[in-house]
């Protein structure tokens, strides 16, 4: 089969690929005109033209050298990919094995070094904090993991479910006086019940209708934050939102009441309590993730993956796949908001500006990124791209471009993610390449 | 005497009020249609939510904008010509777009799974979205109003039902559109390749067309209806950001849906209808909480009517 494709590819003269690096030349050039060549500037109320036609020319090699580069190196690779094919062997299925086995020991030297991580630096506030931040975005992901990893849906929305559960639990704390472990599990059920009331109506249909009521959602959610002033407090937020405390110690300066500081005769230092939390949202999210993998091996978990394959055979095999799809997207959903207490204890402080699409596209840019239904492939997303924006601000500007950008290529290019494990366990040689 | 004339002034005004809203939300139902239909016929042919469609609507007002700007330094005044020759770099541009957008991030997608094309889907969007923010400014473009003026139909104590040119000029340009575009997918070959790919993409291949090409021309056309909702929109508002491709997006889907997706007319009417829905809610209940009122009627439909009110209900085949 492989073998006129590749004399076909192989025999690409010098000449063909310039005539196709030119027509997408002329398709940049064209795409380049209004977007990159023209652009208008507000001067003194008045709009005028502006005209950028040096950095117009430079897009328009840069393309034209781009697919030049690219096409060879993409004939060079598929020639070797139809040569390796040919020589498939058995071997390939036992290093999936050994591949599994490493991905395991690679999660636990994760695990000690985020165990580690705040004695290591317990005089650097900053580390601890970015470190807070990334497992926030782990939680996150994993939540999201169960809906598009695992199930196969894509939701659009899921910061919704996270500003639920931040409000839910500001609002709990602040109104009611609720503490922080007894609002955890209630906002997280809050958050589902939001799951089930937008997931019921959609879910029975294709999943694609999903993506669409998700994003929806997610915009709903924040224009009510917005405009209910009594409720959420507007585009003001909720400010002194209560920390988390240890077993009713608080972490505060010394006073009257027993503090965490006194009652451990320790000396008084802001470091306690963000170390604290660090330690808080490891164990949420230790825990999401033993919950999550022991799900996976029940019969629920194995619905999910059968139903993301294909959704005709599981209706045929009896699997109610409405309530497959629900489950994982109410398991999602609960995860986000759980994830959204601690936000709000975290911050102190929530408005609708944290809750944006862009949160979104983030969430959904760390699980595509880093494989869908992939646990670490999640870790290491997240630790990408919350520390890419530290070392350079230049680079924030530039991120979502980024991201957009990277979720097509790596549809493109694997489609099931980079550290999937979509891969059937057993197939036949025939398949190989195929996904 | 008194309290019956003051039920007449008021029963005019109401009358006056709700007219003057059933102008807007004919003229903000005639775009959301014009958009739903790229929704519509992507959805029909390849079976796929393109969320970049918002994003080529709002590229092709930025196209707009420069256009007008452009025109307006070279001291281009008549206002047809104006309009004319914007319309036409927008549709040429936009559709480049639109087949670029299908040609990269799509078409390599055809065949893989199913959520594999909405993602890549909803990454063209983010990144069309940020492009246009790094090019053009994060900033709000206002331009000089183009079609100015306008009729006064009906005038009620204290209020002025008013018909403003540049929504008449929507309204004619949408039916004039939608003729064309009838015409086309109905009796021209394109068309009937077209609606031959959407019933069965390998038979229509067998039978010698070039189904790639036809998905390719479906996108431009989605894409030249999506412009010319933008230059409309640019002309009736005159303000554009990179942000309005988002919340058209949603609120066109939702009038695909709710006509019933893959149907054409079924898209133009629930274009109509949720900009009515829209319009009247801003002027009777909240102007704040419109668009949560288009969002519950896309629930409400997917609870009661899932294919919509013109469409046939989905069945799929193995």
């Amino acid at each position: 089969m492989g073998e006129p494709v590749v004399q076909v590819l192989g025999g690409a003269t010098l000449a063909d690929r310039s005539k196709d690096a030119l027509a997408v030349a002329f398709v940049a050039l064209l795409l380049g005109i209004p977007m990159v060549g023209l652009t208008t500037v507000d001067q003194g109320g008045t709009l005028q033209v502006a005209t950028r036609w040096p950095i117009l020319a430079a897009f328009v090699l840069a393309v034209f050298a781009g697919r030049l580069v690219l096409r060879y190196l993409a004939d060079r690779l598929g020639e070797r990919r139809v040569r390796r094919e040919r020589s498939l062997t058995s071997s390939d299925q036992r290093r999936t094995a050994g591949g599994r086995r490493m991905i395991v020991r690679v999660g636990w030297l994760a695990f000690i070094g985020a165990l580690l991580l705040p004695i290591a630096f317990s005089d650097n506030r900053y580390v601890v904090d970015t470190a807070t931040t990334v497992l926030i975005y782990v939680m996150l992901g994993w939540g999201l993991n169960v809906v598009v990893g695992l199930a196969g849906l894509l939701d659009l929305g899921h910061v919704a479910f996270y500003a639920v559960g931040a409000y839910a639990y500001a609002l709990l704390s602040t109104q009611f006086g609720w503490g922080f472990w007894v609002a955890l599990p209630v906002a997280g059920l809050i958050a589902a019940g939001f799951g089930l009331i937008i997931g019921w109506p959609s879910l029975r249909l294709r999943g694609d209708y999903l993506a669409i009521v998700t994003l929806g959602f997610g915009e709903i959610i924040r224009v009510i934050l917005i405009n209910w002033t009594e409720f959420s407090g507007g585009p003001n937020g909720i400010t002194s939102i209560p920390r988390p405390t240890f077993f009713g110690l608080p972490f505060k300066p010394p006073s009257d009441e027993p503090t965490f500081a006194s009652f451990f005769g320790l000396e008084f230092s802001p470091v306690h309590r963000i170390v604290f939390l660090y330690y808080v949202i490891l164990v949420l999210c230790v825990l999401t993730n033993v919950f999550v993998t022991r799900l996976r091996r029940l019969p629920v978990g194995r619905a999910w993956e059968a139903v993301r394959e294909d959704e005709i055979a599981c209706k045929a095999l009896g699997i109610n796949v409405t309530n497959v799809k629900l489950s994982a997207f109410v398991l999602g959903a609960m995860l986000g908001g759980v994830a959204g207490v601690f936000f709000a204890a975290r911050q102190g402080f929530i408005s609708p500006e944290s809750f944006t699409f862009n949160e979104s596209a983030i969430i959904l840019a760390i699980v595509v990124l880093g494989g869908m239904g992939s646990q670490l492939g999640v870790v290491l997303a997240s630790l990408v791209l919350v520390l890419l924006p530290e070392l350079g601000r230049d680079f924030a500007e530039y991120r979502m471009l980024l991201f957009g950008t990277a979720m097509i290529l790596i549809m493109i290019w694997k489609p099931g993610g980079i550290l999937s494990k979509r891969e059937p366990t057993l197939r036949h040689a025939r398949e190989e390449g195929r996904p | 005497m008194n309290v019956v004339k003051n039920k007449k002034w008021e029963s005019g005004k109401c009358m006056a009020l709700a007219l003057q809203q059933l102008i807007n939300g004919l003229t903000l139902g005639a775009v959301y249609g014009l958009i739903a239909i790229g929704y519509t016929m992507v959805y029909g042919i390849i079976g796929m939510i393109n969320f970049a469609h918002g994003d080529i609507y709002m590229v092709s007002a930025f196209i707009a904008v420069s256009a007008f700007t452009l025109l307006a330094s070279l001291g281009i005044t008549s206002v047809p010509l104006a309009l004319l020759t914007v319309l036409l770099l927008s549709v040429l541009f936009t559709s480049v777009y639109g087949w670029a957008v299908e040609r990269t991030a799509y078409r390599p997608l055809r065949g893989s799974t199913r959520l594999a094309p909405l993602i890549s889907a909803i990454g063209m969007s983010i990144f069309l979205q940020n492009m246009v923010q790094l090019t053009q400014g994060a900033r709000v473009k206002p331009i000089p109003p183009v079609v100015v003026g306008g009729f006064d139909l009906y005038a009620s104590e204290g209020f002025t039902v008013h018909l403003a040119y540049s929504q008449l000029l929507i309204v004619i340009v949408t039916v004039a559109l939608m003729a064309a575009f009838s015409y086309v997918i109905g009796k021209t070959s394109f068309g009937r390749q077209q609606r031959a790919c959407e019933q069965d993409p390998t038979m229509t291949a067998l039978l010698g067309i070039n189904v790639d090409r036809t998905i390719s021309l479906t996108f431009m056309l989605g894409a030249t209806l999506a412009a010319v909702a933008g230059v409309l929109v640019t002309v009736y508002y005159g303000v554009v950001d990179f942000y309005i491709g988002f919340v058209a997006g949603i609120k066109a889907f939702t009038a695909a849906v709710l006509g019933g997706i893959g149907s054409m007319p079924g898209a133009m009417l629930g274009g109509l209808l949720i900009g009515l829905v829209e319009a009247f809610w801003a002027a009777y209940l909240s102007p704040e909480y419109k668009d949560v009122a288009t969002f519950s009627i896309l629930i409400l439909v997917l609870m009661f009517r899932p294919s919509g009110l013109l469409g046939r209900p989905e069945v799929e085949k193995v």
